[in-house]
């Protein structure tokens, strides 16, 4: 692994950010006007706004992450550019680290945006702090970032892409408590939603964004979130491939 | 003699169901420009593709630079250009430029001369996706000259550009071969055969013959190496 490329890498990577201003402003501020709308939707039921915007606030990054980077590694599939970086001296991991980086200093840009329109602008609570729900939004950035690596493996086209989201983003986002709490799930669905990395993203985000001390719950749910990233990076890695047919 | 650049012995390659390469063996001898021919999916692309390592489901044995096909120790000595233009259409030619000569540790100079080579210049902050098609494949060719590798594996880098700077790169070529590089360069435009000091013709997935251009023509007693290379076809039918 090599520092140089992963830096090239994560450069190339905000390049096309910067070329693409569409994209870029769409991320920067859809998020935003999404909260900004919710606030005027939840205007009478100022508790359930602080129940599920605050926490939101904290998932948007996982979900621009894992649309952008499915689509950007399916664009580098199928143009060719990862079959000639699998032809360079450039170990997987550096294109991963740079993707990674870029997108990770995306987020945090993003999250800085949200958690100050939410925390500031709208009135929402954050009794841990502020930062506390930013940095969880980047480390769910990330793992967007991974899960969404992962599946660009089993898409062909854009369009194929895309319908990973409401295939695997929303079932999650149904699953992870945010709407409903978990335990008044139907038994299944409260059993699948166990196996949901999401869950414990959200677990993370509910319990920053609440009154109650922190306490060993959100290391646990820190930690399960980590450990799914580096699954799907390793499994994102193994579809990286030098050789194809 | 020196080891030669590439060395394949019974290679055969299979994709689905079909074998797509059969038996081929050949050799390609260092500091030499040899030229691939043969029609449209007659197996060029694949046999490439095998040179690089990047080719799944290969057999026999592949050897480049005195190192196994797909050795990591040889991904910074060898430049591959596919056919497809493989570069960023969302960057511009100078972004695609910069990004991989940060990846091949290649100095910062190379990018303005190897602008000039491919007949870039003036395009250098036009995004990728705006130019022609024969412009991005200069783009691409430039990319693999980076780093100015030992080996060029071409895939039909001549496609569809204007024939005074196809011939501007056929020099280029020419040059590059003298100060030592070994190219391979794959096209189905028999003119260009000329231009090769060594020619590998191939139909079928097999390889029909390892010959030179001279040799060709005494061969079959035909001047136009077109016509010599369908003379072969039609002897081996015989």
């Amino acid at each position: 692994m090599s520092a140089a490329a992963t830096g090239a890498t994560a450069q190339r990577v905000l390049w096309q950010v910067r070329r693409d201003r569409r994209t870029a402003a769409l991320i920067l501020a859809v998020p935003v006007l999404l909260l900004v709308l919710m606030r005027y939707v939840f205007d009478g039921e100022p508790q359930a706004f602080q129940k599920i915007g605050a926490p939101l606030c904290g998932l948007f990054p996982f979900i621009l992450m894992f649309l952008v980077t499915s689509i950007t590694m399916l664009r580098e599939r199928t143009t060719g550019t990862l079959e000639r970086l699998m032809t360079m001296p450039l170990s997987k991991l550096d294109l991963l680290g740079g993707y990674g980086i870029a997108f990770g200093l995306l987020a945090a840009l993003q999250a800085t945006l949200v958690c100050a329109t939410g925390f500031i602008a709208l009135g929402l609570h954050a009794p841990h702090g502020a930062w506390l729900v930013g940095v969880l939004a980047v480390g769910n950035a990330v793992l967007g970032m991974a899960l969404g690596l992962l599946v660009s493996a089993f898409a062909e086209t854009e369009f194929q892409a895309v319908q990973f989201m409401p295939a695997i983003v929303f079932p999650q986002m149904l699953l992870c408590g945010l709407f409903v709490a978990r335990d008044s799930m139907a038994p299944v669905l409260y059993d699948i939603s166990w196996a949901l990395p999401l869950t414990y993203a959200y677990d993370a985000l509910a319990r920053a964004t609440s009154p109650a001390p922190l306490g060993a719950a959100l290391v646990a749910d820190v930690a399960v979130v980590v450990g799914a990233t580096l699954a799907c990076l390793a499994g994102g890695a193994l579809t990286l491939r030098r050789a194809t047919a | 003699m020196a080891e030669p650049a590439i060395e394949v012995s019974d290679l055969g390659v299979t994709r689905g169901e079909r074998q797509v390469v059969t038996g081929l063996s050949l050799s390609v001898a260092r500091g030499s420009v040899t030229g691939l021919l043969g029609p449209s999916g007659c197996g060029k692309s694949t046999l490439m593709r095998s040179i690089v390592g990047v080719q799944a489901r290969v057999t026999g044995t592949v050897r480049v630079l005195g190192r196994a096909a797909g050795d990591a120790e040889l991904r910074p000595r060898i430049g591959y250009v596919t056919q497809a233009p493989s570069v960023y259409v969302d960057l511009s030619v100078s972004e695609n430029l910069r990004y991989f000569a940060r990846l091949l540790s290649a100095p910062g100079e190379r990018i303005g001369e190897l602008i000039e080579t491919v007949g870039l210049r003036g395009l250098e902050q036009h995004l990728v996706g705006a130019l022609s098609g024969g412009e991005r494949a200069r783009v691409s060719l430039a990319t693999a000259m980076l780093n100015s590798p030992e080996l060029l594996i071409l895939d039909e880098p001549t496609v569809g550009l204007d024939p005074v700077l196809r011939e501007e790169l056929w020099r280029t070529f020419r040059e590059l071969a003298d100060d030592g590089t070994t190219l391979l360069i794959s096209s189905h435009v028999m003119d260009e055969a000329a231009e090769c000091d060594a020619l590998l013709l191939m139909r079928n997935g097999t390889l029909l013959a390892q010959t030179t251009p001279q040799e060709l023509r005494e061969l079959t007693g035909e001047h136009d190496l077109g016509r010599a290379f369908l003379a072969i076809i039609r002897g081996r039918a015989a």
